[in-house]
């Protein structure tokens, strides 16, 4: 007879395998709830892994200096760096402080933008992790003149 | 069922700039209505991209992504005539995908 734990723990597992198997090459692409409730930068980072943060160089952040409308902010992240598996996007000072996760592969360049809505004026992130877990990050300042959410 | 995506891609020096433009309320789950009560989250949590039906990418976001939202990135080795394919899921597990060629 198993206990409730044990088939729950089972369950885990299974659904684990298939959403590995699902997509090969893209192993994490299930839900990062964790990483997308977090509060701090460093937090959302390690809810995707990463055991260590630098700052670097090698990674950048695009965005305006100061953004008129809060809602609609375009940021984009990029990097030159071999070895990238994910490249996000952060608003430190939003309710949440991750914006978008985006799984580089072989077939794309580490180079995203989106738009993203800030509250307030805050610092922002790019940070890449890299394939052996390390964190590297670039930020840069924007200023909000009218924030995106609440209201 | 929501509006079609727009899907650009333009073929350059061996590789293909890729822009969307989606149709979507991304409801950040802060905002309160009139009657004071807060409007639940309503946003695309999974996007993902096919070149000629092979994964290209992958990306998750969070309801701080702008309403109607835009993203860009860059496929290497795409040419002119591929196909590229970009599905969105929200977290009402609504989902969409549109199709384009690269010119």
């Amino acid at each position: 007879m198993q206990s409730r734990r044990e088939t729950l723990k089972q369950s885990a597992v299974l659904a684990g395998l298939l959403a590995s198997a699902g997509f090969p090459q893209f192993a994490l692409a299930a839900f990062n709830k964790a990483g997308f409730d977090a509060k701090t930068v460093a937090d959302a980072t390690k809810a995707y892994g990463a055991t260590s943060m630098a700052e670097s160089k090698d990674v950048t952040i695009t965005g305006p200096d100061i953004a008129e409308n809060g809602a609609v902010v375009p940021l984009g992240a990029s990097t030159t760096l071999p070895g990238v598996k994910q490249l996000l996007i952060l608003v430190e000072k939003n309710p949440s402080t991750l914006v978008a996760t985006f799984y580089v592969s072989d077939a794309v360049e580490a180079n995203f933008s989106t738009r993203a809505k800030m509250g307030q004026s805050s610092d922002v992130y790019a940070v890449a992790i890299m394939a052996d877990g390390k964190a590297l990050w670039a930020k840069k300042e924007v200023k909000v003149t009218l924030g995106g959410c609440g209201g | 069922m929501a509006d079609p995506m727009r899907i650009r891609a333009q073929a350059a020096g061996g590789k293909a700039t890729v822009r969307v433009l989606m149709s979507h309320e991304m409801e950040s789950g802060q905002r309160k209505d009139a009657a004071g009560k807060t409007v639940p989250a309503w946003f695309i949590q999974e996007v993902t991209a096919n070149l000629n039906g092979k994964q290209v990418l992958a990306a998750e976001w969070g309801p701080a992504v702008s309403k109607n939202p835009f993203m860009q990135f860059t496929i290497k080795g795409a040419k002119a005539g591929d196909k590229v394919a970009v599905t969105w899921k929200d977290n009402k597990g609504d989902t969409r995908t549109d199709e384009a060629t690269v010119s």
